[in-house]
């Protein structure tokens, strides 16, 4: 998603009133954005907090600012520059973590994102989980307040158009209840079940954003007596499946069955690929299909 | 029309009896600062600047020099750390001309007051951008950051002004950290620096008026915690309020002082 997202930042955000803040990442992915930004693009070197306190700076006079890093670097080590600097002010900065999840696999628990979205949330961030790579245009043209843009990697069945974005997108229609995915998890159960009978299936929700008031109400029909599932990789403490739940009690509704598949952590203490991870939490193509069909 | 000195010398009455009235502590670092307060508000800074003040903790101090500047009413004042107010223990971004942003919790205006800095930079503006530290406050390293990056990035028309009177929330400086001096350390990461006498205004002014050289300027001002209060460099100073006594004692001396 790293490439489509250069190419969004390319697209949308070149304007003088634009800068774009590096925490020394982005090898083999900004070097055209940094060459089209000029100085408005600033490696800000390992200092994360500085980092956040100047995009604040930026933005009180009235700039917009992204500011990149891995994800856990971006969200978690300038939490309280983002509480204070850019949430009590309000300022248009969008914090961009690439690698939500488990996305940094082999480089170990350090530099993986399971509780980023509970995090940000909890301040009032708005959250975005594209799930393709088609998403990221309509996202970065929406940037107005403290945004988080967690990144990932788009794996949508080959050769499959994804539907215009929107929060809640239901990707693969199925009779069998419904899936809603965080982000690129969409694509793995899309790819796990696209084989399936309609009648036998979940419909596929990709959902990329943490606002109940967008929940559609096709969604809260096809979970009516049937099965909801939620998968995330993220931590069920202040996920989605936490917040969905909110919000169907709110409406006083109930699923028929619900499922939940968050990331566990390190269920075993061992660490590997992204996949290796994401099959420890039941959250691979296999045990997504075998969760439905089992 | 009233002399500097002499409004410099009914605000500090004004500060006195606002923490007075408030029942509010933190005196010693509002007297350590409230010399180069008025002197950047009274006699330094123009409309288009910009002031930061990181250690949030002297807010009395900040909002004392906006009333004396007619920048915050009386009625507003007199809500200090009250219910309902625009102004508590440490400033809100929010409510009062001028001031930009939350701060309190030390170690984030060095970076913010940079950001400001370069803003003026890209956009072709002759903002100077002042912000104003304690001196335990830089064992935050984000103020380290903060430094490296401005130098980096030539932000010539910051100041970075020090409030250096030496004690912190529950010792002395060079007892907590080994530091009663921050000049060699800074002027190791490549910053001018300038150490003064913090309670001198003209001192202060005469500083501030020396021209960059292509990097941020760093002010360190030699202070005194609490300075004219009966707990003046101790370390009480830092979170006691006054009693009735100290502060009727307090309120004298700085009003004999007018009236020589």
């Amino acid at each position: 998603m790293r490439k489509a997202f250069a190419n969004a930042v390319l697209a949308y955000c070149n304007h003088n009133d634009w800068f774009f803040l590096t925490g020394d990442l982005g090898f083999m992915a900004l070097e055209e954005v940094q060459s089209e930004f000029g100085r408005r693009f600033i490696n800000a070197g390992l200092a994360e907090q500085n980092m956040i306190g100047v995009a604040a700076g930026l933005a009180r006079e009235s700039l917009r600012v992204i500011v990149y890093s891995i994800a856990p670097f971006c969200y978690a080590r300038p939490f309280e520059q983002i509480r204070n600097d850019l949430c009590l002010g309000n300022l248009p900065v969008c914090l961009v973590g690439n690698g939500g999840g488990y996305a940094y696999g082999h480089m170990g628990p350090t530099h993986h994102a399971l509780e980023d979205c509970a995090a940000m949330n909890a301040l009032g961030v708005r959250v975005l989980v594209p799930a393709f790579d088609d998403d990221l245009p309509a996202l970065l043209a929406q940037i107005e307040g403290p945004t988080y843009l967690r990144l990932g990697y788009d794996v949508r069945p080959a050769g499959q158009n994804v539907p215009e974005y929107a929060p809640w997108r239901e990707v693969m229609p199925g009779n069998f209840g419904a899936i809603a995915a965080l982000g690129p998890i969409a694509g793995v159960a899309w790819q796990a079940l696209v084989d399936l009978d309609i009648d036998s299936r979940p419909a596929v929700w990709a959902v990329c954003e943490f606002n109940d008031a967008e929940i559609p109400s096709r969604f809260l029909d096809q979970i009516s007596g049937r099965s909801l599932y939620v998968l995330e990789e993220h931590v069920a403490q202040g996920g989605l499946g936490m917040s969905l739940a909110l919000s169907l009690a709110a409406r006083g509704l109930a699923a028929g069955c619900f499922f939940h598949r968050p990331a566990l952590g390190y269920p075993t203490g061992r660490f590997g690929s992204q996949a290796f991870h994401r099959a420890q939490c039941g959250l691979d193509a296999p045990s997504i299909r075998a969760m439905v069909t089992g | 029309m009233q002399s500097f000195s002499e409004t410099l010398r009914l605000t500090k009455i004004r500060l006195l009896q606002l923490h007075y009235e408030a029942n509010c502590g933190h005196l010693g670092g509002n007297f350590s600062c409230i010399d180069v307060l008025m002197t950047l508000y009274h006699r330094v800074m123009r409309p288009e600047d910009r002031f930061v003040l990181s250690k949030g903790h002297s807010a009395g101090a900040l909002y004392a020099t906006l009333w004396s500047l007619g920048r915050i009413s009386e009625v507003d004042l007199q809500t200090f750390t009250r219910d309902n107010s625009l102004l508590p223990g440490h400033p809100s971004g929010s409510g009062i001309p001028g001031l930009m942003f939350s701060t309190g919790s030390l170690g984030h205006g060095p970076s913010l007051a940079a950001g400001l800095a370069l803003a003026a930079r890209h956009k072709g503006l002759d903002h100077q951008v002042y912000c104003l530290c304690s001196d335990g406050e830089w064992q935050e390293g984000s103020c380290w950051e903060a430094l490296n990056f401005a130098i980096h990035q030539r932000l010539e028309n910051l100041v970075l002004i020090i409030d250096q009177n030496g004690l912190q929330g529950f010792g002395r400086t060079v007892d907590v950290i080994s530091c009663d001096d921050l000049s060699p350390r800074i002027v190791a990461f490549g910053a001018d620096v300038q150490k003064i006498n913090g309670h001198d205004p003209d001192a202060i002014t005469k500083a501030i008026a020396s021209p960059a050289n292509g990097a941020p300027r760093v002010l360190i001002l030699d202070t005194v915690k609490g300075r004219g209060l009966h707990f003046e460099d101790q370390l009480k100073s830092h979170y006691l309020p006054l009693s009735e006594a100290n502060y009727i004692a307090a309120r004298s001396t700085f009003e004999q002082e007018g009236a020589r």
